[in-house]
């Protein structure tokens, strides 16, 4: 039987994977959660695209302000060391390589690194990109965390996307409730499993064809 | 003597006519010039190309001058924020056009015009839809799509503190688009909480100095 990993002990193998010392952007929504699970040992700057440096935690109640606000528009604090500056600026920052870690959600991930996560219906909605493309072209390392299939159960790591891209050939590693897998020249690489799962069912829950090197470790349910 | 700062709402936004490109700066809830665009309301030009993050929400500022059918198109990069009922209820109604722009693209635009350049070309968008009918260079093995710059013939800005002479001191992160929007118009208009003396402001603390800034008008904190 599958028994996906939940979202917090995803987040948590993604923060093991964050140095010490990094500058990093969280995308909106389940990336988010990596920032509460990384331990007190790491001092980690986040990066928000609307111009802060060192972002802190959600303020306490009565202590929002609302010039001080994430990428999502939450309310959020600054830590000490933290500053402020222009959009072209914290772009630069993006576009320019200079933040070492994006963790980014996903709908969509090719064998090829394309990544799919901004719209999957131009006909109904207004399209909406925010900085999604500019983070996924500009950092160091692009990270996905991700569910492994959609809701209704089809896969996300496709041989090529469906879904219009965000930017092509740019994941670096992608983090799912079943499975930890690099890109790699040949697609992708399994690196770690969930505990109990076989290499045939996670096979038949992904459309891209999977490589199993002899060591795949198994990931921490918790 | 150099005096920017007018009495009045009405005086700041006197003289802006109708079919004008209008940059209007935030970032959600975060540093919108919330008065001087309804200001803008009160004067009347209609017929305007907007270009903001977000297309307004609620009843409030953009989304008021959407809904008075003030705006012909939006430059955005997130159209389809939370409560941006107006936007999308006129854009299903095809009453309002959009020009979705990636946000470090639609800020670097905004930068290119400002600095008197013809245009850049950024990693942000190729491959995508975003990058149909535009020019695609490789450079470094990467391709690159050419952008236009983006200049306005109004900026409307808010910022903290500004002096007579148009020097201007943002508050955390509600600086965002501001420095750069006041760069890339013909006539830059600035709200501030509070206009001091000249000397007051320290010149090392100045963000945007008051070459770029045409007009300033104090509007009490709400």
């Amino acid at each position: 039987m599958i028994r996906p990993l939940s979202d917090v002990a995803v987040a948590r193998r993604v923060a093991r994977d964050i140095p010490d010392g990094a500058y990093v952007n969280l995308g909106i929504g389940m990336p988010i959660l990596v920032g509460d699970v990384v331990g007190p040992d790491k001092e980690i700057v986040y990066h928000s695209e609307n111009g802060i440096l060192g972002m802190g935690p959600a303020p306490a109640p009565g202590e929002e302000d609302r010039e001080l606000i994430n990428a999502g528009k939450q309310p959020v604090t600054l830590l000490p060391g933290g500053c402020y500056f222009h959009h072209t600026d914290a772009f630069v920052m993006m576009r320019g390589g200079h933040i070492d870690i994006s963790v980014l959600g996903a709908f969509q991930v090719s064998e090829t690194g394309d990544l799919a996560n901004w719209i999957t219906d131009l006909a109904t909605m207004p399209p909406a990109v925010g900085g999604a493309m500019d983070l996924a072209v500009g950092a160091k390392r692009v990270l996905v965390m991700t569910t492994h299939t959609t809701r209704d159960g089809r896969p996300k790591l496709l041989p090529r996307c469906s879904y219009p891209l965000t930017a092509a050939g740019v994941v670096d590693r992608v983090y799912t409730d079943l499975a930890v897998l690099d890109v790699g020249p040949a697609g992708f690489v399994v690196r770690e499993m969930a505990p109990g799962l076989t290499r045939t069912e996670l096979q038949s829950v992904t459309a891209a064809r999977l490589g199993f090197p002899d060591d795949v470790g198994e990931l921490d349910p918790h | 003597m150099i005096d920017k700062r007018v009495a009045t709402l009405a005086d700041a936004v006197a003289g802006i006519s109708d079919g004008a490109t209008v940059l209007i700066g935030g970032f959600g809830d975060s540093g919108v010039p919330v008065e001087l665009v309804h200001a803008l309301l009160d004067q009347g030009a209609r017929d305007l190309t907007v270009v903001t993050n977000n297309a307004g929400a609620g009843e409030s500022d953009v989304a008021a001058l959407i809904r008075e059918r003030r705006v012909r198109t939006v430059v955005c990069s997130y159209p389809r924020s939370m409560g941006s009922i107006w936007f999308e209820e006129l854009w299903r109604a095809g009453e309002i056009g959009l020009e979705l722009v990636p946000q470090g693209t639609l800020s670097e635009r905004m930068r290119a015009a400002g600095a008197g350049l013809g245009g850049f070309f950024t990693p942000t968008g190729a491959d995508t839809l975003l990058a149909e009918g535009k020019e695609v260079r490789t450079i470094g093995g990467r391709p690159h799509v050419f952008e236009h710059p983006l200049p306005g013939d109004v900026a409307l800005v808010k910022a903290h503190r500004a002096d007579r002479w148009g020097n201007l001191v943002y508050r955390k992160a509600a600086r965002n688009y501001g420095p750069t929007m006041a760069t890339a118009a013909a006539l830059t208009v600035v709200q501030v909480e509070e206009l001091v003396e000249l000397g007051d402001l320290d010149p090392e603390a100045v963000v945007t100095p008051g070459i770029f800034v045409d007009r300033v008008v104090e509007v009490a904190a709400s």
